[in-house]
């Protein structure tokens, strides 16, 4: 190899090094903006923009959902840990069932009940054929949905 | 297949073998019709086996089968982008003309198999987030992937001087290359909408093997499909120079 060829090398090699580096930084600096929402813990800790519209994400808790009239719904959402309640007056999703994992976005009133004005579903990873999922479900070895997701899935 | 393996052990010397336009036009007429013949039958065998035989998912019914297309695309829009960067250094170093050409001939293909990520992620998001499109940090990413191929496009062809063109798009692709492993990532290091890997994880994939196999078939399909696309826009970039030069050449006569 000749010198020329060695030196494009390094100099390449040395220009990546840099620009990752630069990134790594510039990525770490801009976390709490590149984040799409919060969990409840984090509001519970109160790393959340006070007064302001945010993201709060987490799965629906079991036994937590209720219709209060008015096309308006009441939910928790919790990460295992923490469990913030949930207002919200509009259309759900599809997927939206309790134990599936959901992205509200609004504002904490003062009482400690966030005032959501857009639900979305989050979907998880698993994929699974009804008939397994129902299979799993009579055997009693069912890991799915609400059961061991709130605890484990580090994710939310 | 036999002539890649016998020139693996000498190293790089022996690649060099492949950059001369030349015998590599005569590789690829040798390779072309059995890709090709491979890519019709795993792509088909795939997408039908993907679409008509496989069960309904627990939570998302039919909607499901959006999902052979997205991933596969998805993938192939991340390794043909490693394609181009890697062609790239090759051409910045080395100087390799079938480097270079690598490169060019492969961003279009990427940049397809991105718009059609992009598409089919939309077309699932409204159904079951309930939304077409959020600026969490997977989609933006690949959105910015969508724009450095479509920058590297653009710019190899906004220079009047050809070669300087090619170095600059060049020099973008490899800046570019900081996003694969931010898409790839994405998932683990911030929170978003995009569900994280159901495949890459270590251990067991979380995805049952009823749709995991017609999945990985039809990612097959797509990756055979890429080199054979590939192959023929190479062989068809190296023709038109050969026309070129054929024609100043005659012209030069007159």
């Amino acid at each position: 190899m000749t010198s020329r060829k060695k030196r494009r090398i390094t100099l390449l090699g040395l220009g990546l090094m840099a620009l990752a580096g630069a990134t790594a930084l510039v990525l770490t600096a801009f976390n709490d903006h590149i984040t799409f929402f919060y969990g409840p813990s984090e509001v519970y800790a109160n790393q959340v923009p006070e007064d302001r519209y945010f993201r709060m994400g987490g799965l629906v808790a079991e036994g937590s959902f209720k219709e209060v009239g008015d096309a308006t719904v009441t939910f928790e959402v919790t990460d295992g840990a923490n469990a913030v309640p949930v207002r919200y007056r509009g259309l759900l999703p599809d997927l939206f069932r309790e134990g599936q994992g959901v992205v509200t976005q609004g504002r904490m009133n003062g009482e400690g009940v966030f005032i959501a004005e857009e639900v979305l579903a989050r979907h998880d990873e698993n994929y699974m054929p009804s008939e397994v999922s129902e299979a799993l479900k009579r055997g009693g070895q069912w890991k799915g949905e609400g059961i061991e997701n709130g605890a484990v899935d580090s994710s939310y | 297949m036999s002539s890649e393996a016998a020139t693996q052990p000498s190293g790089s010397r022996s690649l060099h073998r492949f950059a001369n336009p030349g015998r590599f036009l005569r590789l690829a007429d040798a390779v072309l019709p059995w890709v090709a013949a491979a890519t019709i039958l795993t792509l088909g065998a795939g997408i039908i086996w993907a679409l008509f035989f496989t069960p309904p998912d627990y939570q998302q019914g039919q909607t499901v089968k959006i999902m052979y297309v997205h991933v596969p695309s998805a993938w192939m829009a991340m390794f043909a982008y490693t394609t181009v960067a890697a062609a790239s250094a090759a051409a910045l170093i080395w100087r390799h003309p079938v480097a270079d050409i690598a490169a060019h001939a492969a961003s279009p293909i990427g940049a397809g198999f991105t718009f059609l990520a992009l598409a089919t992620g939309s077309l699932w998001g409204k159904p079951m987030w309930g939304t077409w499109w959020v600026w969490d940090a997977r989609l933006t990413s690949v959105l910015v992937l969508f724009f450095l191929y479509i920058g590297h496009m653009a710019i190899a062809n906004a220079f009047e001087d050809a070669g300087r063109g090619r170095r600059a798009a060049a020099i973008l692709a490899l800046v570019g290359v900081i996003n694969v492993p931010i898409i790839k990532f994405s998932v683990d290091w911030w929170h978003t909408l995009h569900q994280p890997a159901s495949v890459s994880q270590i251990g067991a994939p979380a995805i049952h093997s009823s749709m995991l196999w017609p999945l990985l078939i039809t990612a097959l399909g797509f990756k055979l499909f890429f080199v054979t696309v590939l192959l023929l826009r190479m062989k068809s970039d190296i023709l038109a120079v050969r026309i070129k030069t054929l024609r100043m050449m005659s012209l030069g006569e007159r």
